[in-house]
């Protein structure tokens, strides 16, 4: 017999009312539950399409130990709330939250539900049991901005953003950055559409910036569309989140892919283990969160070079793109010759660098 | 500014105006007869998927356009028994009608992801299609030339026929056109039907032009612009595809305002436009009052016969 305290009165009580949910799933090998919730569709083939395969590679490795719960088409507002509520209540003990629009809603229902592990992607708020993550995709970014400061002839480069939030900031100034080393002429033109996911604006958008003289562009939203116009315009892109070759074999330069499995799988077996922590996580290139995929034959030798110069100065630590000097759209020195921008102020940043003409 | 500037541009404009156009082209008929079906998302979608799928399989654009003109037909018939032969609230089944084509299209799109098809081409010779200038009238996209057609076609068929006449009864006083004879049933389940095989090609226009390729909800929200649309217009053709061109004109508009580095407004500004000027528009119509510019009287309510 057993002391009996009122803690575990509190937690048998708590234990039986969430029975009835869980069914005849509540047997002592119970999986441990994660719950995901996606800001696209999982066939957008892009975004939420590659936080989704993460989710199936981390079950694939962990076998019947979890169970994964996912949510897509989760707006960026209050109606994010309920929804994170619900993952919480059906009894999911670690949560993912997989766009930047979350932020304030994963706080507020992470105070609700102390007990939930959460993790917020490309955020930068954090709390005892809220952790982030990101990606350092501008490492991808500088490396195809290298490869379309070979490849424009026009010296014009576009960008098709979503929203003005850091990520997409720091985006398109790494891509600028990358270029202008190559070629110091070069500019870029920026559109934000206002969405991640609208192919049919993504596809005019596109078409807008190749009317304006880019040769080269790059996007910053979820589906293919921009690189099948590419395609039949005859000017080049970039795939974005996967490698998107077969919608455009021409114009797909090479792609910046997104792999999340890695750290899904190990957040999974921490939080199982009772290792998990909150923390801040922002693996790039050289931990292989993010992937350049295999170039266009097409791509000139020398365009081929500069690219993987960019790939082994960051294996290596000895490159990084954001370093001085950098001036602004202004021309005001942003960051001193030979300094570095720190992962802190990248998070935060909300200028664009000298050569981008946005609106 | 260039002539090839503005000819890019209005290829650009036409594009993105012609799916919405032609969504809305078929709404019209619908509303005229005194139903008001809020599925036209879920009824392109059901179209977008059925284009790209029988294409991918057989290769015949020609078939991928008949099957998505039928698959929004069909789905449009289910709401026509609910709403028509069962009473169900028109609003709350127009609704349910999205969230279905939403489903049904993603459950059939996911053995199509990561797909592409090549794009269906102008019909008119390269000659004429590639021309730097002649392109921006025979360059396009088949949907692009049946979308105007359509449109005034549909005019013509409301204001100068007879068949179009009736139609308009019906969806102004259902119980007169009923008195005098007319099957008022019958005739919506018509209309609704036409309305869901519109909404289809309209759907079709996204998975074989514009992006030639599957993504699940790839119409994103366009199906309720072309609902807006039909209001904005005042239920008549011609407004409706001016409205349409303006539409189009504004979103190209913001496009090239904001790559050429001239925002003259906030972005949001520029996303808020078209509300903006369909509320503007709305206000206009209802203080005028006048003949033009009303909804169908029966507009949503279901038709009862009295004994």
């Amino acid at each position: 017999m057993t002391k009996f305290t009122r803690r575990d009165f509190v937690k048998a009580v708590g234990a039986a009312s969430a029975l009835p949910l869980l069914g005849a799933s509540a047997q002592a090998a119970e999986p441990f539950k994660v719950g995901f919730i996606f800001l696209g569709p999982v066939g957008d083939y892009g975004w939420t399409w590659a936080h989704d395969k993460g989710r199936r590679e981390m079950e694939a490795a962990l076998g019947g130990a979890v169970k994964t719960t996912y949510v897509e088409n989760v707006k960026e507002d209050a109606s994010a709330i309920p929804i994170l509520r619900d993952l919480a209540r059906q009894g999911n003990k670690l949560i993912f939250a997989t766009s930047f629009g979350y932020m304030d809603q994963v706080l507020e229902v992470a105070k609700e539900f102390p007990d939930v592990k959460f993790e917020h992607c490309t955020g930068f708020k954090r709390a005892a049991n809220v952790s982030t993550y990101n990606s350092r995709f501008h490492e991808g970014r500088a490396v195809t901005g290298t490869i379309a400061g070979k490849v424009s002839k026009s010296g014009v480069i576009g960008y098709l953003g979503s929203f003005k939030i850091p990520e997409v900031v720091m985006g398109v100034n790494a891509f600028t950055l990358a270029a202008q080393a190559v070629n110091p002429k070069i500019q870029t033109k920026l559109v934000m559409i206002d969405s991640w996911f609208d192919p049919a604006k993504e596809t005019a958008a596109t078409e807008t910036l190749a009317n304006l003289g880019c040769d080269v562009i790059a996007t910053h939203t979820d589906s293919p569309a921009p690189l099948q116009f590419c395609q039949k315009k005859g000017i080049f892109g970039f795939g974005q989140g996967a490698d998107m070759s077969k919608f455009a074999p021409k114009a797909h330069l090479t792609a910046i892919e997104d792999i999340w499995g890695p750290h899904y799988t190990a957040r999974v077996k921490a939080a199982i283990a009772g290792t998990w922590k909150s923390e801040d996580f922002w693996d790039g290139i050289k931990e292989g969160a993010v992937k350049v995929s295999a170039y266009n034959a097409s791509l000139a030798k020398d365009a081929q070079d500069a690219a993987n110069k960019v790939i082994e100065g960051y294996k290596a630590g000895s490159y990084d793109v954001f370093t001085g000097p950098i001036y602004d759209q202004s021309g005001a020195l942003k960051v001193k010759e030979g300094q570095k921008m720190g992962l802190g102020d990248l998070a935060t940043i909300d200028w664009y660098v000298k050569g981008i003409q946005s609106a | 500014m260039t002539m090839t500037f503005i000819i890019d541009a209005l290829v650009t404009v036409i594009g993105i105006t012609t799916p919405i156009l032609l969504a809305a082209s078929g709404e019209l008929v619908v509303e005229k007869s005194g139903v008001i079906n809020l599925g036209v998302e879920g009824m392109m979608l059901v179209g977008t998927i059925a284009g790209f799928a029988v294409t991918f399989e057989t290769g015949n654009p020609w078939l991928g356009i008949l099957v998505a003109t039928l698959a929004g037909a069909a789905a449009a018939t289910i709401f026509a028994v609910l709403v028509l032969s069962l009473g169900a609230n028109q609003v709350a089944t127009g609704l349910a009608l999205t969230i279905f084509g939403i489903g049904l299209s993603s459950l059939i799109g996911s053995n199509y992801v990561g797909i592409a098809i090549d794009p269906l081409e102008s019909p008119f010779p390269d000659a004429l299609a590639n021309d730097s200038f002649w392109r921006v009238i025979f360059g396009h996209s088949p949907f692009v030339y049946f979308a105007i057609l359509l449109v005034l076609a549909i005019g013509w068929f409301i204001n100068k026929t007879r068949a179009g006449l009736v139609l308009r009864a019906v969806g102004e006083n259902d119980l007169s056109a009923h008195s005098i004879g007319y099957p008022v049933i019958a005739i919506r389940y018509a209309a609704v039907a036409f309305g869901g095989a519109i909404a289809g090609i309209a759907g079709a226009d996204f998975s074989m032009v514009i992006s030639p390729l599957w993504a699940e909800q790839m119409t994103a929200g366009r199906g309720w612009i072309a609902l807006a649309l039909v209001v904005f217009a005042g239920w008549r053709a011609g407004r409706l595809l001016a409205g349409a061109y303006f539409f189009g004109v504004l979103m190209a508009l913001e496009l090239y305002a904001k790559a050429s580095g001239h925002a003259i407004f906030p972005s949001q500004f520029w996303a808020a436009m078209p509300y903006l000027i369909a509320v503007i528009v709305l206000a206009l119509i209802s203080s005028r009052d006048g003949k033009d510019g009303k909804a169908p009287a029966c507009l949503g309510k279901p038709f009862i016969p009295n004994g």
